[in-house]
């Protein structure tokens, strides 16, 4: 496994090449390109700032100004993490032709996805950058060098689980569609259209358990909130966590490896 | 030349699952409630694909895989290639190896063709330089250098083969395994990858191919293998493997023809006479049996030299059509007809005892009129019979229209319908090699 695991980065060159086509071949053909990188995230912004602006202002908490900048700093980090995994879960299926067909390390595949989502969100951060600066948020230069701290955490974490969603949807097929209304619910789960502060303190607990809810405050923390960058401690110990899952996905990823070029 | 075995393939079994149907519509759900995460992922019904093959192939040698669809070839080559683990034994192979086992598979459909080829070539194994040193080479080989800059999914069929042939070959394994893609683009392509492939082997390496040519392995293989069932029939000089394969179809090929004939003439018996008085156009070449009966054919069966039954003759030997007849009562106006149909319906010869001069006296009873073939000089093919028997003014007893089949082989390829007995001849100055059986 371990040998397996150095083989992963001898395929740097595969791996940046198919991200490279990932983003060229997204694109291709649209009018504004890659621009959409930019526009998409907007896009969803707005529906949600229309929502709990203009539908129903009601429900939005009275102290978080800007609300759409404290949204976005949520938004933006959960599309990376939903759209991997859910592409993830399709990615070796449709590179069948590839695992059966051509010597192809297939793990490269669902890493692949999550790089090539996380592009995406990289090309996001201008635009909370953009904002930090029009409303003149406050923010503390140090508290950046956390930023990229946590979007490692992120990467882990989003590789273990895209490497077990991949690897088991080629067994079991229903995975995909479980996998829809499970992040739609996972999304609501996490403070991300709201601040922890307004959960109850039993609600509390089960969001503490969530381990993407100490991602989004994080970025929460590091970009939106004016004070010091509390959550470290939850933070490291989600990376010592995002780092046993990744090696378990691996695991399992190897173990079935074998059955891939059958099953797909 | 050291002889080094760079393939070695090792007591090697391979088993498919085939899934119960329980199994197949297990979800995790299920499969988690009851436990059976991991047993759900053993097979419960199981397909031998390979069955203890056990295959060295030396250094620079060229190795042809013959055998019928689901003879266990491809399975063959996608273990040697890796893509596949053998579920018993061992496989090793010593150096780089390409696969040709689909052309152009991972190619984007949404990119160029340019930048298919350094991903396709990255994927292959080599590196970015290695690609961009060997760029204009594999587009030249391709033929695509006007529409290189083109996506992918703009390429018709062929073009799309011809890049991914282009790229593959241009990896420079040490040992190259082909599966039946030689068969791609026109002619001229193909004379290109064929001289492509006599390159590999004057330089030393080592080629596994598997094809349905026989004509190419005897031609370009040093060694070839006979898989059937998933087990290996023959192994040696391509020319004797080739030999043993090819009786074997005929036999397989036999028992074809024998179902299929048996089959069309119980439709034509329970479908019943169509038209007693006016028999269907003859050069209509529908199957059918119509006719009074009072003289019946009861059955026809071809036998060769051997005197054994047969479906399947040589060019140029004897053929007997044996015709059992059998008059429910004395009759003295009857006439015994044969017609030889090729697949296209093109009657090849006709002729009857009326037409060569033969006056019937009487008949009674049961009995076998034979028709002798003494040479069969037809070209390769499949051809049908009408056999019958009418009376002189063409009122049917019992016709069979197109009923029986049998197959005429050949190992040239000439055209036409009648090969009739010839040589050639040629003055000194004017040489051949090779010689004809």
């Amino acid at each position: 496994m371990l040998h397996n695991l150095v083989r992963l980065l001898r395929h740097r060159s595969l791996i940046q090449t198919l991200v490279a086509r990932e983003l060229k071949a997204r694109y291709r053909g649209s009018v504004l390109g890659f621009f959409w990188s930019f526009i998409n995230p907007l896009l969803l912004l707005l529906v949600y700032w229309f929502v709990f602006s203009v539908v129903l202002p009601g429900i939005r908490p009275i102290d978080i100004e800007p609300y759409a900048l404290f949204m976005f700093c949520g938004l933006l980090p959960w599309t990376w993490f939903s759209s991997s995994v859910l592409e993830a879960s399709n990615v070796l299926i449709a590179g069948g032709n590839l695992i059966k067909k051509v010597l192809f390390p297939a793990e490269v595949l669902p890493v692949v996805t999550v790089l090539a989502n996380m592009i995406h969100f990289l090309l996001g951060l201008p635009i909370i950058a953009a904002a930090l600066v029009y409303f003149a948020v406050p923010v503390r230069p140090l508290e950046l060098l956390w930023l990229p701290v946590v979007v490692l955490v992120q990467l882990f974490f989003t590789l273990g689980l895209a490497l077990i969603v991949s690897s088991l949807t080629v067994h079991f097929r229903d995975l995909k569609d479980i996998l829809g209304n499970l992040m739609t619910f996972w999304f609501f789960a996490t403070p991300i259209i709201y601040p922890m502060s307004l959960a109850p303190p039993s609600g509390k607990v089960l969001l503490d358990l969530n381990p993407f809810t100490h991602l989004v405050i994080s970025y929460q923390e590091i970009l939106f909130y004016d004070g010091p960058f509390g959550h470290w401690k939850w933070l490291l110990a989600l990376g010592g966590v995002s780092i046993v899952l990744f090696l378990l996905g691996y695991f399992l990823f190897d173990r079935l490896r074998d059955s891939f070029a059958e099953e797909v | 030349m050291e002889l080094t075995n760079v393939i070695a393939v090792d007591g090697v079994s391979k088993v498919y699952r085939r899934f119960s149907r329980r199994r197949k519509f297990a979800t995790l759900k299920s499969a988690l409630l009851s436990g059976s995460l991991i047993s759900d992922l053993r097979p419960h019904e199981t397909f031998s694909a390979l069955q203890d093959v056990s295959l060295t192939v030396e250094k620079g040698r060229t190795v042809g895989v013959i055998g019928s669809n689901g003879s266990g070839k491809s399975t063959l080559l996608k273990l040697v290639a890796g893509i596949t683990k053998p579920t018993l034994g061992t496989v090793r192979v010593d150096g780089r190896i390409s696969a040709l086992i689909e052309l152009g598979a991972g190619f984007h459909p949404e990119i160029s063709g340019r930048e298919n080829v350094f991903i396709n070539g990255i994927m292959l194994g080599l590196s970015k330089r290695e690609v961009a040193r060997k760029f204009d080479e594999i587009v030249e080989f391709a033929e695509l250098e006007d529409f290189i800059d083109a996506p992918v999914k703009t390429y018709s069929s062929g073009m799309y083969m011809r890049l991914g042939f282009a790229v593959a070959i241009h990896v420079d394994p040490d040992v190259l395994l082909i599966d039946e893609v030689l068969a791609v683009g026109d002619q001229s392509f193909t004379h290109k990858c064929l001289d492509k492939f006599a390159e590999f082997r004057r330089r030393g390496k080592t080629v596994l191919l598997v094809t349905h040519s026989l004509d190419l392995v005897e031609r370009l293989c040093d060694e070839a293998v006979w898989l059937d069932d998933g087990r290996i029939r023959a192994t040696g000089d391509p020319t004797r493997v080739v030999d043993a394969y090819l009786v074997n179809v005929e036999k397989a090929e036999e028992r074809q023809i024998a179902s299929a004939d048996a089959k069309t003439r119980k439709q034509a018996a329970t479908a019943g006479p169509p038209n007693d008085d006016h028999p269907p156009d003859m050069f209509q070449a529908t199957e059918g049996r119509w006719g009074s009966r009072e003289v019946e054919i009861v059955e026809v069966s071809m036998v060769g030299d051997d005197d054994q039954l047969s479906h399947v003759f040589p060019c140029g030997a004897r053929m007997s059509i044996r015709v059992r007849v059998r008059a429910t009562k004395p009759v003295a106006d009857f006439v015994f007809g044969i017609g030889l149909f090729n697949a296209e319906g093109v009657c090849c010869y006709g002729t009857n005892t009326a037409l060569e001069k033969l006056t019937s006296e009487r008949m009674d009873g049961e009995g076998e009129v034979v028709f002798i073939i003494d040479s069969l000089d037809l070209v390769a093919g499949t051809y049908k019979l009408d056999v019958a028997v009418h009376k002189r003014d063409g009122y049917p007893y019992d016709y069979h229209r197109l009923l029986h089949t049998f197959r005429v082989k050949s190992r040239t390829n000439d055209i036409g319908i009648f090969r009739p007995r010839h040589r050639w001849k040629f003055p000194d100055n004017i040489r051949f090699t090779g010689h004809l059986d």
